[in-house]
């Protein structure tokens, strides 16, 4: 009964229209958070008494790395749940996720070595954080591959979920594994402030950039799930009547 | 009840953007062939392997002896035999190891019932080359004896009688005709009729996209 | 007229007719004996990835030193790496053969769990090309200046690795049964996910090279062995299915 809405949702049609009632609802706040959030990280904070102002590419680059690894959680549960209970509109959200989530995991990338340049003096280290996230490119660049791979769309989706399933699980082992070779042989020091504690002047803009970075991934993942959508659906007549001839 | 029955009702299914089965329904009874016929393209393939189970249709359903093959695949599938285009065969070992290995997975069987089997398609002499060496109608005959070591109620054939010579079409024949004699069943894709005594034949035409 | 009672009489009763199926064991063994069978008839193949793995670690003197006493601090790392990439080599006859002239298909259907059926073909595989690697590292080795004593621990820890290396290299291979020309997306799928191997195999290797205990690297390489072997057999089977429909 509560779960009508749910089935619902796998309706293309219902699906397509949820989707484009629901952007502006993430994209206008998305926009005021990111946009006080930068006021807030770039201008209002004080400089970090270690690192001065380079600290501040901090408000770009944590949110990104959160969200390169919530988008590939997202794009794995949705795999499971399109393996599973055989939903075709989890596969396409999962689709629709994945060059975002790689786009973010890229972003962390250039971020994190601008941030490098004036901690370390050079662009890369291969700190934990750096690395982890590297690979975990390479296990973006690998879905989308594969997807890719596979002229059969079900097909492509069903598999991928396969593999974003495995990827989601070895995520942590991954990364444990990096953390502790990095641990091994004197590795530079970690990419955060020092101090354990942030003062709320740093910390709160921090927390609206998280907060929207994530809906700004929840307005471009509509858009796209939208996109998704009417290309799977493209013989089909709604379609036709929604967007025109 | 727990009949020999199999049933397909209501059957849709979409290959990419093809919705190649169109609500394909059919019973085939114990001691029934169902020939299926159509051109190319109709679907007579992607609905022997949606009986199979390997396809999922997006409507309908496969039942089996009453209950939906969905609910307990590997039954279903242990009193089944598919064979598809294409003999499954090994060709780096002799008929006789493929059919070891191919039908001891999925049970036991004596030395005797093997040879058995070989000598019904006129296997023995070269049962024991590699398959490389054989020609495309041994191979044929070859997978013909590994469904009857399988020993299953169920025969489900796409064009059993490719690359057979006359005689040959004649041995597939008698041996559907023989499965049906003892109460099995088959389903069959064909391009040309079956060499199969009149009265287990059901028909059933797919049409084209 | 047939004198075989190849079809059961029982066919008309109700209940199901009583095969005598094998034991999983006895399948289990089958699968390895025809695998080991058919590699041994087409032998030729079993020697590439071991000659790719020789000719990969000469590179490295050739390309570097070849003065012992400084390849000696490369070693571990070089081995490694030939290693992974050569396992990776020997990943193309894993599945594919199978696929193609329909015998996996036939065993997909055959009534017996798909998962204890790749499993052994797994096993069949790290015998005929991870274990054979394993023997030749000790020797690589020892050209590339590594001391004796340390011989035991990289025949250990490489003999570990491979078959973790097998086990995932079994779940790409399975994710790509279809593509053509799958080489490179299954390095890509595949290799993200032997970094773990890669860290813990190469740190139990550098222990042995410096006379330094190893057990807790070997534990930790056995441990990520058995984790793969419990997922990748289900992940691998999975994904047959899929590309079987």
């Amino acid at each position: 009964m509560t779960w009508t809405w749910f089935h619902r949702l796998a309706s293309p049609p219902h699906l397509y229209r949820t989707a484009g009632r629901l952007t502006p609802w993430f994209a206008w706040p998305a926009a005021l958070l990111i946009l006080a959030g930068l006021i807030g990280g770039l201008w209002l904070a004080p400089p970090d008494y270690q690192q001065g102002d380079a600290y501040r590419i901090m408000y770009v680059h944590a949110p990104s790395a959160w969200l390169s690894l919530m988008v590939y959680t997202i794009m794995a549960v949705a795999g499971a749940i399109g393996l599973i209970w055989r939903m075709k509109a989890a596969h396409a959200l999962a689709a629709a996720a994945a060059p975002i989530g790689a786009s973010f995991t890229l972003a962390t990338l250039v971020t994190g070595s601008l941030w490098g340049k004036p901690m370390w003096g050079t662009y890369w280290q291969w700190d934990p954080r750096l690395t982890s996230e590297l690979l975990l490119f390479f296990l973006y660049l690998g879905y989308m591959g594969l997807r890719a791979a596979f002229e059969d769309l079900q097909r492509a989706d069903r598999v991928s979920a396969v593999l974003a399933v495995v990827g989601v699980i070895n995520v942590p082992i991954i990364h444990y594994s990096v953390v502790w070779w990095n641990s091994l042989h004197q590795g530079p020091s970690v990419m955060y402030l020092g101090r354990p504690t942030m003062p709320p002047s740093m910390l709160v803009p921090l927390l609206l950039m998280f907060l929207g970075f994530t809906l700004f991934f929840g307005a471009v993942v509509l858009v796209r799930l939208q996109g998704e959508v009417l290309n799977r659906e493209r013989a089909a007549r709604w379609v036709e009547e929604e967007v025109g001839a | 009840m727990s009949e020999a029955t199999l049933k397909g009702e209501n059957v849709h299914l979409w290959r990419g953007e093809r919705h190649v089965l169109r609500g394909v329904a059919f019973t085939v009874s114990g001691g029934e062939c169902l020939q299926l016929t159509g051109p190319n393209g109709a679907g007579k393939t992607s609905l022997l392997r949606t009986v199979c189970g390997m396809s999922y249709p997006e409507a309908g359903r496969i039942s089996w002896r009453g209950a939906d093959v969905r609910e307990d695949l590997p039954s279903f599938h242990a009193e089944m035999a598919y064979l598809g285009h294409e003999p499954p065969l090994k060709l780096e070992l002799t008929g006789r190891e493929n059919l070891q290995y191919w039908v001891g997975v999925r049970r036991r069987f004596a030395a005797a019932e093997l040879d058995a089997v070989l000598e019904r398609v006129g296997g023995r002499r070269w049962a024991d080359r590699p398959v490389r060496t054989l020609s495309a109608g041994q191979k044929r005959r070859v997978a013909l004896a590994g469904l009857l070591l399988m020993a299953v109620p169920l025969w489900l054939l796409d064009e059993p009688t490719t690359n057979l010579d006359v005689e040959g079409q004649h041995l597939v024949g008698a041996l559907i005709d023989e499965h049906l004699a003892a109460g099995g069943l088959a389903m069959a894709a064909v391009h040309h009729p079956l060499a199969v005594s009149e009265r287990g034949l059901r028909r059933l035409e797919l049409g084209g996209v | 007229m047939s004198e075989l009672s190849v079809v059961p009489s029982s066919l008309a009763r109700p209940e199901r007719a009583p095969h005598s199926a094998p034991g999983a064991a006895a399948v289990a063994w089958m699968m390895l004996e025809r695998d080991l069978k058919l590699a041994f008839r087409k032998a030729s193949q079993l020697v590439q990835p071991l000659a790719f793995f020789a000719m990969v670690t000469t590179l490295f003197p050739l390309a570097i030193t070849p003065e012992l006493t400084r390849l000696r601090h490369i070693a571990s790392g070089v081995l490694w790496a030939a290693a992974l990439l050569s396992s990776l080599l020997a990943l193309e006859f894993l599945f594919r053969d199978d696929a193609q002239d329909g015998t996996l298909e036939q065993y997909a259907l055959s009534g017996r769990a798909l998962t204890g059926l790749l499993a052994a073909k797994t096993a069949a595989h790290w015998l005929l090309t991870g274990l054979p690697l394993a023997l030749m590292a000790p020797l690589a080795a020892v050209s590339l200046g590594v001391p004796a004593h340390a011989l035991p621990g990289i025949l250990a820890s490489v003999t570990l690795g491979t078959v973790t290396m097998s086990l995932l290299g079994a779940v790409g291979a399975a994710l790509t049964l279809g593509v053509r020309r799958a080489g490179a997306l299954l390095s890509l799928l595949t290799l993200p996910l032997a970094i773990p191997v890669l860290i813990f195999g190469a740190h139990a290797t550098q222990l042995a090279i410096r006379g330094e205990p190893y057990g807790a690297s070997l534990t930790l390489l056995a441990a990520l062995a058995v984790f793969g072997m419990t997922l990748a057999p289900l992940a691998a089977a999975a994904a047959v299915r899929i590309n079987l429909e």
